[in-house]
């Protein structure tokens, strides 16, 4: 972890993550601003997927391309909000030559299997189901903090642990290469989450 | 507190207000093992007490706090809808995912419950059902809120520690 601090150092300042958490819940966004600070990241949260691409400077207005500011190492976005979608959200930062890169997690109190392939399609690295776990955003946090610190590029390998899943594996290679459906292994969500029994 | 002959030495004093404060905290405790046996509140609530600490001793009771605020605006807005005519299923069910959406954040399950109910009668376009299932959801929302203020009450007395444990 050493290295990847020294790495991230560099980069984010003080070796924390910087995420933008995007939920039109007041609630929901107390509740993340909280887990996201437990995982020691620095956090910024919006209302919105307009607001969310403001802030990154993506709102079309071109003399905010190319500014000195804003620097994020993860997007964390609810999927249903009023307006722009977290899809949609999703679909824009992933156009976008200049933010593709950063990972994009959608997080849903919906268990549709539709919705999370075509986000997992879409590029999104992660489905969580909502209520968010703390255990759950530890798990996103430390993968992204071991992708980012392999020489500032994506790895193609991780290793497994039972948290991980061949889904999160398919969302990596999907940013290099096309997603083969057919090849694909059920998504993460499934694993983690089955055992609930608030799922409806 | 108890008020008796003994509060004469401060050792003793000490001793008592000790023995309060550990009363007090198998009051929290008892009292959360009920609301969870009632069914009111799921491992979200749970999960919402871990995050607390020293620096953040009352973050669960400042999140439920938030959800009262909040979701007051949205059943007003339920009910509103549910006085036109024809039912706009559509935008009630859109109204109560939000709702459902909070209340899951916060563990309440039984109101979580009668919103899941709402919905399948959205679906089935139930106007009868809607009503009945939003009338229902309001009678759990307020129950459980007056459970939760003596809750949040007991637990301030009882002091931060030990309010995150899990009940059997």
């Amino acid at each position: 972890m050493a290295a990847a601090g020294n790495l991230l150092s560099t980069e984010m300042g003080a070796g924390k993550l910087h995420v933008l958490a995007v939920d039109d819940s007041h609630v929901d966004r107390k509740v993340i601003e909280r887990l996201l600070k437990i995982s020691s990241c620095k956090v910024t949260v919006v209302e919105s997927g307009s607001r969310a691409l403001q802030y990154l400077g993506l709102d079309g207005d071109k003399s905010s391309i190319g500014f000195d500011g804003v620097k994020v190492n993860l997007i964390m976005t609810d999927y249903s909000m009023p307006g722009m979608t977290g899809y949609e959200l999703l679909k824009r930062i992933k156009e976008s030559s200049v933010f593709r890169e950063i990972p994009v997690v959608v997080m849903s109190s919906e268990n549709i299997l539709t919705r999370i392939d075509s986000c997992l399609e879409e590029g999104a690295e992660e489905f969580l189901l909502k209520p968010v776990k703390l255990s759950d955003v530890k798990r996103v946090t430390d993968f992204i903090m071991r992708g980012e610190g392999k020489n500032g590029t994506r790895s193609l390998k991780r290793s497994r642990s039972d948290d991980c899943t061949p889904s999160l594996t398919a969302a990596f290679t999907s940013v290099s290469h096309p997603r083969d459906l057919s090849s694909s292994p059920p998504p993460s969500i499934f694993h983690s989450k089955k055992s609930r029994s608030s799922i409806d | 507190m108890h008020s008796n002959s003994f509060h004469c030495s401060l050792s003793l004093s000490l001793y008592s207000s000790t023995m309060d404060r550990a009363h007090s905290r198998r009051h929290v405790a008892s009292m959360k093992q009920s609301l969870f046996d009632q069914g009111y509140l799921d491992e979200q609530f749970i999960q919402l007490e871990e995050l607390q600490d020293e620096a953040n001793p009352n973050f669960v009771e400042e999140i439920v706090t938030l959800y009262y605020r909040d979701s007051s605006r949205l059943i007003s807005n339920l009910e509103n809808t549910l006085e036109r005519k024809p039912l706009d299923f559509n935008k009630l069910d859109t109204i109560m995912h939000q709702f459902k959406g909070s209340s899951s954040s916060i563990g309440a399950k039984k109101v979580k419950a009668e919103c899941t109910l709402f919905r399948e009668y959205c679906s089935a376009g139930n106007a009868e059902g809607c009503r009945r299932s939003f009338q229902q959801m309001k009678k759990e929302y307020a129950a459980l809120r007056k459970k939760l203020e003596t809750y949040f009450h007991l637990a301030r007395q009882a002091g931060p520690l030990e309010t995150a444990f899990r009940p059997k």
